[in-house]
């Protein structure tokens, strides 16, 4: 029962018609369509991939000091000002900017209508422009003497340790812009509902606005963390805080924050990648199920980034823990359906055998080829994840390379891939400009394959022979015991393959850099060889229970859930008074 | 609802391995007996650690027949003792650590071992081992704590049982070999 739409593929073959911005069916392009909406996306995608440039530049440096290959660009102690700007411009910044500006797209494709708003929409961009700029200029001075700032605390800003107050208000200003941003979806969902009183959702609506209420519960954690304590602490105002009391703050937000990270990733396999593979997705209802369980589970589970943490009774870091694996099950059914839908487009394009229709996937086009890979790399990432949550085995891997080797599988590939191939498809449509240096687009995604392929695998093994992460100078020539010996390989080769791929993951971001700086200078018009058409699942929404779309109901259980995590380890670490046992600050104001 | 017959598996196997996972972690927890560390260790006024219970005197000391107190400062950037002089402790004896900070957050990581803390200013990380070889064990500070971060290692020397000298560090100087 073929669709006609079933067989639409990306290739310019297909193209005809119009000559001017236009997509494949003659319809209007998005950026014709919703001019406004446009506008605000290119804004934040250029912010994002400045910010991707800049941290990714950083992230290769640290790959050449940390294995000893190459220590000329800065000194041991500037790397951890590179450390931080790497992990706030990319955890913080890129994600943060490339998500709203998405997440604009979506809402306006999944309502069809603009959601721009006169007053509202400035203010949130600006809000993140300015949040930025004060969080960059405090981490970047500390290269710079002239520059009376610093903020050398990595992007866990963990008390004592103290940076310029600008970071904090930077920091909180990013938080909360991003709040704004979510008020200008779900304004649209009430005036959408308006009109559409009894029909379901649109799915690509839907993944947003439980995105949003997940990031709403998550974010109450570090914002109460940096207003509350940090801010007024780095002004003086307050003498004192506790340590593990704030720390617990912020693993609130950030094991959730990586959910925040990863749902804009699946509502890109879920909505376009079975698209770009020549299908459609396999189950509508089965997708809002997984949206649901990250919007409940995610939240009670940062105890799990504590394992290790004195002062927290074990019974609250088993119930995260149970929670942690819990959460297994969205992705895993994420993998079925993602991995179904794939096939179920294989076959629509002749694909044949058990595995054979793997080879009809249009593996040179970028956008379907970065996404798959980042799927295939999100699936080791899972497992390494596991580990990670196995609340005994964690001892051996904790704050090792193990962790940042995990984690540049799930944001710095999931994520950070996912958006690159997205961008590939998405940035023609809201420019109205065609994508140009098609043939070096098309090896990107697996140039950031094969870098993240020999970093990551080192990085793992290497932490499992318990170097440690975050560290200028993981040798330790004048300390006995100290050699991290055995291993495959040895930790000399384990160290050339995090340099190496450390590059050639620097070279992939170039090339992506390349081909969207060129396009965006390209001359408007002509076709756009891609079309934002997404089609619908194979099984109706309306074949799924109403229920999935009480965003209330939902969110209620998942504050519920956070209260029964986190009231009682809170309140016990509060019993002694906020600020107690108390630090005073201990300013990371680090100069060469 | 319609769930494919496949999907359905899918779900079932995925619900099997979460369940096996947190079987194994309870089986390591209550068969095995992986500690945890929590609470025990206590609260420390971080701006008056060597006041304080233990920590006025860091070191090994005997606490009872076959057992040691190991008590560790953390601070910028060293760990007293284990950097200038190494923690000196017997084999085959059960040594129950106290670690804590003077200032920021530190870490504790016996390398190539799953004896791994966070050092939170404020708390003691308290847990307990048995060495069951002797050699040099390295201890690096795996969590960022300022410039010279990478400079903060320390050792372990664990001995034959009949040759350790005893006491705190200062005996040991004492001790001479």
């Amino acid at each position: 029962m073929a669709h006609p739409h079933e067989t639409e593929t990306e290739t310019e073959t297909e193209t005809t018609g119009a000559s001017t911005a236009t997509d494949t069916e003659g319809r209007l392009a998005f950026v014709e369509r919703y001019p406004a909406d446009a506008r605000i996306i290119r804004w934040c995608f250029l912010i994002a991939f400045g910010a991707l440039g800049v941290g990714g530049l950083f992230g290769m440096i640290q790959a050449l000091h940390r294995t000893g290959v190459f220590r000329g660009f800065v000194s041991s102690t500037d790397y951890y000002t590179i450390l931080t700007g790497h992990g706030v411009l990319l955890a913080l910044v890129f994600t943060t900017f490339f998500i709203v500006g998405l997440f604009t797209w979506a809402t306006v494709k999944g309502f069809e209508r603009s959601i721009y708003r006169e007053r509202l929409t400035p203010l949130w961009f600006a809000m993140l422009v300015i949040g930025t700029l004060l969080a960059a200029v405090a981490i970047l001075g500390g290269l710079s003497e002239s520059i009376p700032m610093s903020a050398d605390v990595l992007f866990t800003f963990y008390a004592p340790m103290q940076a310029h107050p600008a970071f904090y208000i930077g920091a909180a200003l990013l938080i909360v812009g991003s709040w704004v941003g979510g008020a200008n979806y779900f304004l649209a969902y009430r005036e959408w509902r308006s009109d559409n009183p009894d029909e379901r959702i649109p799915l690509q609506s839907f993944m947003v606005l439980t995105t949003m209420l997940m990031w709403y519960v998550a974010t109450i954690g570090v914002a109460v963390e940096v207003v509350v304590f940090l801010i007024p602490w780095s002004l003086g105002l307050i003498a004192e805080v506790d340590p593990l009391f704030t720390r617990t703050l912020f693993w609130y937000f950030g094991h959730p924050v990586v959910y925040f990270w990863l749902l804009p990733a699946y509502l890109l396999w879920y909505t376009v990648l079975p698209k770009l593979s020549g299908g459609r997705l396999f189950s509508d209802g089965l997708a809002r199920i997984v949206f649901v369980l990250f919007l409940v589970l995610s939240t009670p589970t940062g105890f799990h980034h504590q394992y290790l943490d004195p002062g927290i009774p074990e019974g609250f870091k088993f119930v995260a823990m149970t929670n942690t694996m819990f959460l297994l099950l969205p992705s895993l059914l994420t993998a079925f359906t993602v991995v179904a839908s794939m096939e179920h487009g294989a076959r629509q394009r002749g694909g044949t055998g058990y595995l054979g229709w793997l080879r009809t996937l249009p593996w040179a086009n970028p956008a379907f080829s970065g996404m798959a890979l980042a799927g295939i790399m999100f699936a080791a990432a899972g497992f390494s994840g596991m580990v990670n949550a196995g609340m005994n085995l964690n001892y051996l891997v904790h704050n090792t390379l193990w962790v940042p080797g995990h984690f540049h599988l799930t944001v710095g590939t999931a994520f950070a891939l996912t958006v690159m191939a997205g961008s590939f498809w998405l940035v023609p449509q809201i420019t109205g400009k065609r994508l140009r240096w098609r043939p070096l687009a098309s090896i990107q995604p697996y140039v950031w394959f094969f870098g993240m392929l020999l970093m990551s695998n080192a990085m793992h093994r290497a932490g499992l022979l318990g170097v440690p992460r975050r560290t200028a100078e993981p040798q330790y020539p004048n300390t006995p015991g100290v050699d991290f010996a055995g291993g495959v390989g040895g930790i000399g080769e384990m160290r050339m393959q995090i340099a190496i791929g450390g590059t050639l993951l620097f070279v992939a971001l170039l090339l992506f850099l390349g081909v969207m700086a060129r396009t965006w200078l390209g001359k408007k018009g002509g076709q756009l060889a891609v079309n934002g058409r997404i089609p619908p699942a194979m099984s109706d929404p309306e074949d799924s229970p109403r229920v999935l779309d009480n965003l209330r109901l939902w969110t209620a259980i998942a504050v519920l859930l956070v209260i029964l995590a986190y009231v009682l380890p809170l309140v016990g670490m509060a019993g002694d008074g906020l600020f107690s046992p108390g630090s005073g600050p201990i300013p990371m104001w680090l100069f060469p | 609802m319609e769930i494919h017959r496949f999907e359905k598996r899918w779900f079932v196997v995925s619900l099997v391995l979460i369940i096996a996972f947190i079987a194994t972690i309870v089986y390591g927890a209550a068969g095995v007996g992986v500690q945890m560390i929590d609470d025990d260790g206590g609260q420390i006024d971080p701006s008056n650690v060597r006041n304080a219970q233990g920590f006025s005197d860091p070191g090994v000391h005997q606490a009872g027949d076959g057992e040691y107190d190991v008590y560790v400062i953390a601070y910028q950037f060293a760990f007293e003792p284990g950097s200038n002089d190494p923690i000196r402790v017997p084999a085959d004896t059960r040594i129950t650590f106290h670690v804590t900070s003077s200032d920021t957050i530190h870490g504790f990581s016996v390398v190539g071992t799953n004896l791994n803390t966070m050092v939170i200013p404020g708390q003691v990380a308290k847990f307990t081992t048995v060495f069951n070889e002797t050699g040099t064990y390295g201890v690096v500070c795996h969590e960022y704590c300022g410039d010279g971060h990478h400079t903060m290692a320390g050792t372990i020397e664990v001995v034959p049982e009949d040759e350790f000298d005893g006491g705190s560090n200062t005996t040991d100087m004492e001790g001479g070999n």
